[in-house]
Order: C-alpha cells, then sequence, then structure tokens
C-alpha cells in the first residue's frame, strides 16, 4: 500500500473505514497501480477480501504485492483471499473442448447471458459470514473481518458483449449487499476512452457506466494524464472527491495530486511540486 | 532473414478459406472465424508443448504468433465497415480470449489491425486495452506531413500508445515518446524526432559546449534548437 495515499485519504490498515464505495476510473493513463494499493491495504487491515482479477494473471498481481510486502498465496490459503482468475477460467467457456466451469458464475462469457446475476452470487458466497447474517455474534462494525470487494475491472465486462444496464446493476447490488447490509467496502475500477461524441453507440459506452457509478460512489479517484503531454517524472494527475453519503449531508470536497509510479510504490504530491522540478 | 534460418523453423499456418465450417458451438461468443482461429492456437500451443502438457523436444523455446489484420473484412468481419456489426463485441472477446491463451503458455503474440479503417475511438481504446504493448504507425504519405521540413528525413511517426507492465508496477519508462521511422531497401529504422524537455533531477546544468554534442547524435532538426 501506499503510505502517501494513506495519509491523504486519512485511512490507515489499523483503523480502516467501512462502507465505502470507492470508483477509480482512468483516462488515458493506467490507474492499476491503486488497485494494488487498496489489494495489500485491505489484506493488511485483515479485512476479508474477495478480487475479481478479470484482466491479469494471479501471478502478476502476487508479484506486485510481494514487492508491496503482502503475500496474496499466503492469504489465499488462509481463506482471507478469494480470488477469481477470469482469464484462467475463461477458456473453459469459450474453447469447446476446454474443462467446462460448473455454477454461473462464468455465464457471462456467453452471448445469450443477459446479467452478472452469476457472478453477483459467486461474490456474495464468498464475502458472506460462515452461518448465515445472524450467526458469529453481532454483524457490521463488531465483525472480525469486514467483507470487501475489489473488482479489476469492471470495464472489460462490456468489451465482452455484457450491456452497461447489467454492469450498474450489478455494481448496486453489491453496493446494497456489501456495503450497507454487511458493513463491507466495494472498490471497482473503470477505464474510459477518449472524450465519446454524442453520436456513438451511448448503450456501449463505458462513459455512461461511469457516470451512473459516480452517482452511487463514496469516494472517486479519478487518473489521467497531464493535459501537457507525455513526461517521464510525473506520470499523471489524480483527482479525489469525496461524495457526501446520504445520512451525513457532508459537502463534496475535491483534491488534485499528481503522482509518480515506482517499484514499489507511487509517491502523491501538489501540482508543481515533483522533486524533478523543483 | 536468411533461406536457411526460414527452412529451420518450424512454421504452422491458419489460412481461413482452408478451414473447414465448424457444426459444433454455434451460440459461441465469438464469429466462426475467430472460434477456429482460437482452437487453431490452442492446438499449436498443446501438440507442441508450450503449455507444460508435453516436455518440449531440445531447448525451450516460445511460440511467436502472428496475426495480420485482425478485425477486417478477410476475417469475415465486418466491425470496420459497417455502423451496426454482426458481432459487435466478436473481436475483442477473441482478443480476451488469446490474451488468456498467452498468459498460460509460452507464447506470444504480434496483432495488426487496421486502425485507419476504425470510425470509434471507444473500440479502438477497447482494443488498446486489452493487449499489453500498442503502438501505431502513421505514415506522412499523402498528408501535409509530407512536405514538412521538420519530417523530411522520415516516412512517419511511431506512436507507443501503451507501454507493458507485466508483474511489476511500473515498467522502464522511456525518455520521449515523440519517434519516427524511416524505411530503407532492407532497414527499417527508428528514431527520436525531437529533443524532449528534460525535467529530470539527474540533468546536470552542462555548458554549452557538452549540450551541442549531446544533440549531435539525434535528428537533424535540432539544428534550430542549438542556442
Amino acid at each position: 500500500m501506499f503510505t502517501e495515499l494513506n495519509s491523504i485519504l486519512n485511512n490507515t490498515p489499523d483503523n480502516c473505514k467501512l462502507g465505502e464505495f470507492v470508483l477509480i476510473m482512468d483516462r488515458k493513463a493506467d490507474a492499476s497501480f491503486l488497485v494494488h494499493h487498496f489489494l495489500s491495504f485491505y489484506l493488511r487491515a485483515g479485512c476479508k477480501v474477495c478480487f475479481l482479477g478479470l484482466v491479469q494473471s494471479f501471478s502478476h498481481y502476487s508479484a506486485v504485492s510481494q514487492r508491496l510486502g503482502v503475500s496474496l498465496a499466503q492469504a489465499k490459503e488462509k481463506g482471507q483471499l478469494v480470488f477469481l482468475e477470469g482469464l484462467k477460467d475463461c477458456l473453459g467457456v469459450l474453447l469447446p473442448d476446454g474443462p467446462k466451469p460448473d455454477g454461473p458464475t462464468l455465464d457471462f462469457f456467453r452471448p445469450q447471458c443477459l446479467d452478472l446475476r452469476g457472478l453477483f452470487e459467486f461474490v456474495l458466497s464468498s464475502l458472506s459470514p460462515p452461518g448465515g447474517t445472524g450467526g458469529e455474534g453481532d454483524t457490521g462494525s463488531g465483525c472480525a473481518s469486514p467483507p470487501v470487494l475489489i473488482v479489476d475491472d469492471l470495464s472489460v465486462l462490456l468489451s465482452l458483449g455484457v450491456s452497461v444496464g447489467a454492469v450498474l446493476d450489478f455494481a448496486h447490488y453489491c453496493k446494497a449487499n456489501i456495503c450497507h447490509e454487511l458493513k463491507g467496502s466495494s472498490v471497482m475500477l473503470v477505464r474510459c476512452e477518449e472524450e465519446e461524441e454524442e453520436d456513438e453507440g451511448d448503450e456501449e459506452g463505458s462513459e455512461m457506466l461511469q457516470r451512473g457509478l459516480m452517482h452511487q460512489c463514496t469516494l472517486a479517484l479519478q487518473v489521467q494524464g497531464l493535459p501537457t503531454g507525455y513526461c517521464r517524472d510525473i506520470h499523471g494527475q489524480v483527482d479525489i472527491c469525496w461524495r457526501g453519503q446520504g445520512q451525513q449531508q457532508q459537502q463534496n470536497q475535491k483534491k488534485v495530486f499528481q503522482y509518480k509510479v515506482q517499484d514499489k510504490g507511487a509517491s502523491f504530491f501538489a501540482r508543481g511540486t515533483s522533486s524533478a522540478v523543483l | 532473414m536468411s533461406p536457411d534460418m526460414r527452412q529451420m523453423a518450424k512454421c504452422h499456418t491458419f489460412y481461413l478459406p482452408e478451414q473447414s465450417p465448424d457444426d459444433s458451438t454455434p451460440t459461441s461468443a465469438m464469429s466462426e472465424a475467430y472460434s477456429s482461429l482460437l482452437k487453431s492456437i490452442q492446438r499449436v500451443i498443446h501438440q507442441q508443448g508450450f503449455d507444460g502438457s508435453a516436455p518440449q523436444s531440445k531447448m525451450r523455446n516460445v511460440l511467436r504468433l502472428g496475426l495480420h489484420s485482425l478485425g477486417s473484412v478477410l476475417w469475415g468481419d465486418d466491425l470496420f465497415c459497417r455502423e451496426s456489426p454482426t458481432h459487435s463485441h466478436s473481436l475483442t472477446t477473441f482478443l480476451y480470449a488469446l490474451r488468456a491463451l498467452l498468459r498460460s503458455s509460452l507464447s506470444v503474440a504480434m496483432v495488426t489491425v487496421p486502425s485507419h479503417l476504425i470510425q470509434s475511438r471507444v473500440l479502438m481504446g477497447r482494443i488498446t486495452r486489452l493487449s499489453d504493448t500498442a503502438i501505431a504507425l502513421e505514415s506522412f504519405r499523402g498528408s501535409e506531413k509530407e512536405t514538412n521540413p521538420l519530417y523530411k528525413d522520415y516516412h512517419g511517426l511511431l506512436q507507443v500508445h501503451q507501454v507493458p507492465h507485466l508483474n511489476c508496477l511500473v515498467c522502464e519508462v522511456p525518455d520521449t515518446k515523440d519517434l519516427a521511422f524511416k524505411l530503407k531497401r532492407k532497414q527499417f529504422t527508428i528514431e527520436r524526432l525531437h529533443l524532449p524537455p528534460d525535467l529530470s533531477d539527474t540533468v546536470s546544468r552542462v555548458g554549452k559546449v557538452e549540450l551541442a554534442a549531446g544533440c549531435g547524435s539525434t535528428a537533424t532538426g535540432n539544428k534550430h534548437l542549438d542556442f
């Protein structure tokens, strides 16, 4: 996890905030480094994590997490981490002679599938406390292992033919069940293309997905490249937006930082204060 | 490439018109062409042991795949020639499945896509995100850049849209992404186009003589920047 980002977000593994729906978006940049941050953060915080790794192999996340000081293999063995490896499992559905997967989790790879119900059931069964919601003493803030869902990334589902409506429904169900009922958190990455023109197929656009999720989220991190172009020492800019939750009616707060991703972390600094510039 | 090297290399080909029509899996998420291409690739990977299923003879090697003009009508795909294509997600699903095959075997793939035919930036963005590395070649021929004195020594621009970072947070970042290429009879050269603004804190404020020497190896256009 990135310590500078923890202080910006005012969050530590020892006392991590729950009930958050974090949305990570990127445009002309790659925000996947933030996914690694949240994965190692929540594992260190002792949360039960369900990770939907749809775009990279398990060994990729494992190698990066190792550099950040967390062992995914160990977490998986302990039962703290449930990992869905989309790339590995998809071939069973997409190739006729592959091993057929049991259960409806990967049904979204089939063209007839209209929703992500199977995937949602998988997430819920991974994160629900054993013995149902009534067991294990108190649910809610007293729960020993608060559940966290991390998705990398949601927009690849659009490339696989899932409709924007189905993805928004999935996100909504996750928020309602994981963030509100189970008092956990969700982190989702959405990758946007360049500005879409008005007449391009709106139903297919990740722009519409991004707008829908912005309404649902409690914290949004928008990553983009520098408007002045490519720079070796400043990789881009992050716009952090805290969205007030319904009950609290906080004012939306917004902060902008520039960042540079390094081998074992990322540094964040106010605009114009990169060490390369000063 | 020398003829001997070409003859020694083990080569498998896939020619779509020669493939027998597949009567199974009519409900596949991909078109028939991509489906049979994927099966063919998987067969080669499995039979030649690139997925670790069988011990490879002699030395361990990497399977190199070359897929040309994906998405074009050569593959029976109308993605780039119609506003509402028949299988709008066929290509992207194929690229996802190809990524899965490559990740689980000792293979690499080089795919070309006729991006000049794509109207939709959304689709181009999705294709780029489904790859690890993405580069674009922009030719000067036929455009106003052909007569621009800055570009007179080159035939086109090479744009790096995406660099891979597998198993790490960040890979080696290039100094500049302004690259141009030139074609000679037997050579394809790529050079830096401009001297980039150097914001690195490792650069020292050198004297004029050293700076001029540093410029000598880059494009001739820099004469104008010598001050």
